[in-house]
């Protein structure tokens, strides 16, 4: 799965910052999308091309149980994001209603890897190549359960007795 | 076992588990609201369109619904949410639906232990990242997104990984003015925002034996800003008096054995605790009160699941009583059944006479959706529980977090105040 990065180096990125409550009413994935990120980059809009991975630090997703959230990345055009850690609920709404890949990715990776970068993200290899500048990271394997759930296309389609 | 893993056990019929191990627990409650019901309707929207059924639900009896983050309505968007929230309750049977204007209602996790909905011993999950709170009752409660509550509403199931624990031992009483939500302040402050991620964040201890059930509901609620699974509190005597006041019987009383085992162990002194507040713009940014920056507010609010439970508004009242407000303040019982109690016990007319206005139960300003959101530069204090950028409204707006009665003396002089220096 190949993409452009759009960084944000920092730590504790909040469902408050990537989908503001004001927009908590609003249940239409397409309107959800136009206001992404809207309380820390008012560019991303703008900017977001279908495909691309937002790369962050720790703890990703802190705060609300929103699946607004991970909704308005996905609707963004947004299939992964790459962060040191990410905070429970984000990271459990992005598989279970497969919005998106939650990458755990290391201190190197998270410091080499640019704004604008190309990626190939290989989740059967557990490796992310970094094209642009031709290095290649280990990326945290997903647990046994998280896998499935991916593999299946999210937890309605996972069946618990057959996996 | 530890308490978490015993429940978790029972939930999914094992006789042992182990942190870490992956198991579907049978779910004994599930709740959602206002903003996650119409998200758990749309998924339910998109599997019919998949072709997978939604005709009913595994047990309409276990479902429980409320209206609060966006009432009383402030436009059409939310007004037609209700609508929605309501045909879906009507349709699919669910009874437990507290609706604005209809009696009791007030904010979900209020209601889980005002009305008794939840239980010791409960696997018990909702549509809300402070579902954690009313593990102070002894059971296992933990916040889900919508796809998950959607999941649980047919399946009567969810997939867990079973969560190390934490263990906060809190030895003796806390002082006078120091209240449940200064020490979980504190120790978001030591642990940080990740401190608790994924982990089950358990409290005991001689402090916790001494505090009242709604002083443990502030704890446990407060778990969620330290990014953990659930917070609990093992289930004792006040928590069996508190719910049979409240209409509960038949009680399963769950807790850890002698030999349970804890990932770490923390332990506080309550005696060398002091009133704290979380500076913007987040629940680790800890100072002592007395000292904070001196920055002129704008705004007191007490409300919220946090810090509107009728102790809260009791703690309020204590200080305000014959004083008057120097700012802007609210004041919104987190429940019909606490404003009404504040009203018989004679607390609004200490707020009225002191120049408060009092509001609805809702969520609307806490997470900056409606009913008093703040303009751009604005300070506020508030009981609430999180104070991201933009969390009580404008991005450029700022909260400070607090006790009730931290919030309460600050609403008196107009700068954050130690009710301990209030002349």
């Amino acid at each position: 799965m190949k993409g452009a990065i759009i960084k944000y180096a920092q730590d504790n990125i909040d469902t408050d910052v990537i989908i503001p409550g004001q927009y908590l009413k609003v249940h239409d994935y397409a309107e959800l999308a136009t206001h992404a990120m809207e309380g820390l980059d008012p560019d991303f809009h703008s900017k977001v091309k279908e495909g691309d991975f937002i790369l962050s630090g720790k703890n990703f997703g802190c705060g609300s149980s929103r699946e607004h959230a991970p909704i308005a990345l996905s609707h963004s055009g947004i299939k992964a994001v790459l962060a040191l850690s990410f905070a429970r609920i984000f990271y459990r709404n992005s598989v279970d209603g497969a919005f998106l890949l939650p990458i755990e990715i290391d201190e190197d990776a998270y410091n080499e890897i640019s704004e604008g970068d190309e990626i190939d993200i290989d989740i059967s290899t557990n490796e992310i190549k970094n094209i642009t500048k031709n290095k290649t990271y280990k990326m945290k394997p997903f647990s046994e359960i998280i896998g499935k759930i991916i593999s299946a296309g999210g937890i309605f389609k996972y069946n618990p007795d057959q996996n | 076992m530890n308490i978490v893993e015993k429940i978790l056990a029972r939930g999914s019929g094992k006789s042992k588990v182990s942190p870490d191990d992956v198991i579907f627990a049978n779910v004994d409650k599930v709740m959602m609201h206002d903003v996650s019901g119409p998200g758990v309707i749309k998924v339910f929207d998109k599997l019919k369109k998949q072709g997978i059924s939604v005709d009913k639900l595994w047990d309409p009896t276990k479902v429980w619904v409320a209206e609060d983050h966006f009432v009383p309505s402030a436009e059409k968007v939310s007004a037609e949410n209700i609508v929605k929230l309501s045909k879906f309750t009507k349709h699919y049977g669910i009874e437990k639906h507290f609706k604005y204007g209809m009696g009791q209602y007030g904010i979900c996790h209020t209601i889980s232990h005002e009305e008794a909905m939840v239980m010791p011993g409960d696997v018990y999950v909702g549509g809300d990242s402070h579902t954690n709170t009313t593990g102070a009752l002894g059971a296992f409660a933990c916040g889900l997104g919508h796809t998950d509550i959607a999941y649980v509403l047919l399946h009567g199931k969810i997939w867990f990984k079973v969560p190390e624990t934490y263990y906060f031992k809190i030895n003796g009483k806390l002082p006078d003015h120091v209240m449940a939500k200064d020490l979980i302040l504190k120790i978001i402050g030591d642990i940080g925002t990740d401190g608790g991620n994924y982990r089950t964040m358990q409290f005991g201890g001689t402090g916790i034996d001494e505090m009242s059930v709604e002083s443990r509901l502030t704890m446990c609620n407060m778990t969620t800003e330290a990014g953990a699974k659930n917070g609990i509190v093992e289930p004792d005597q006040k928590v069996v008096d508190y719910l049979s006041s409240r209409g509960a019987t038949n009680f399963n009383l769950i807790k850890g054995d002698d030999d349970a085992e804890y990932e770490k162990l923390f332990e506080y002194e309550s005696s060398e605790l002091e009133p704290v507040v979380a500076k913007p713009f987040s629940p680790e940014n800890i100072t002592i009160v007395r000292e904070a920056p001196s920055v002129e507010l704008d705004k007191s609010y007490i409300g919220s699941c946090t810090g509107a439970k009728y102790e809260d508004l009791v703690a309020v009242a204590k200080i305000l009583k014959g004083r008057k407000v120097k700012i802007r303040t609210e004041i919104l019982p987190a429940a019909i059944s606490i404003y009404q109690r504040a009203m018989e016990n004679g607390l609004l007319k200490i707020f009225l006479d002191a120049g408060v206005t009092v509001g609805p139960p809702t969520c609307g300003a806490c997470c900056g959706a409606h009913m008093g959101v703040l303009a751009k530069d604005e300070i506020c204090i508030s009981t609430t529980n999180r104070n991201f950028p933009g969390r009580m409204g404008h991005i450029e707006s700022q909260t400070y977090l607090s006790s009730p009665m931290v919030a309460a003396a600050s609403a008196v002089t107009g700068k954050i105040t130690d009710p301990r220096d209030l002349q």
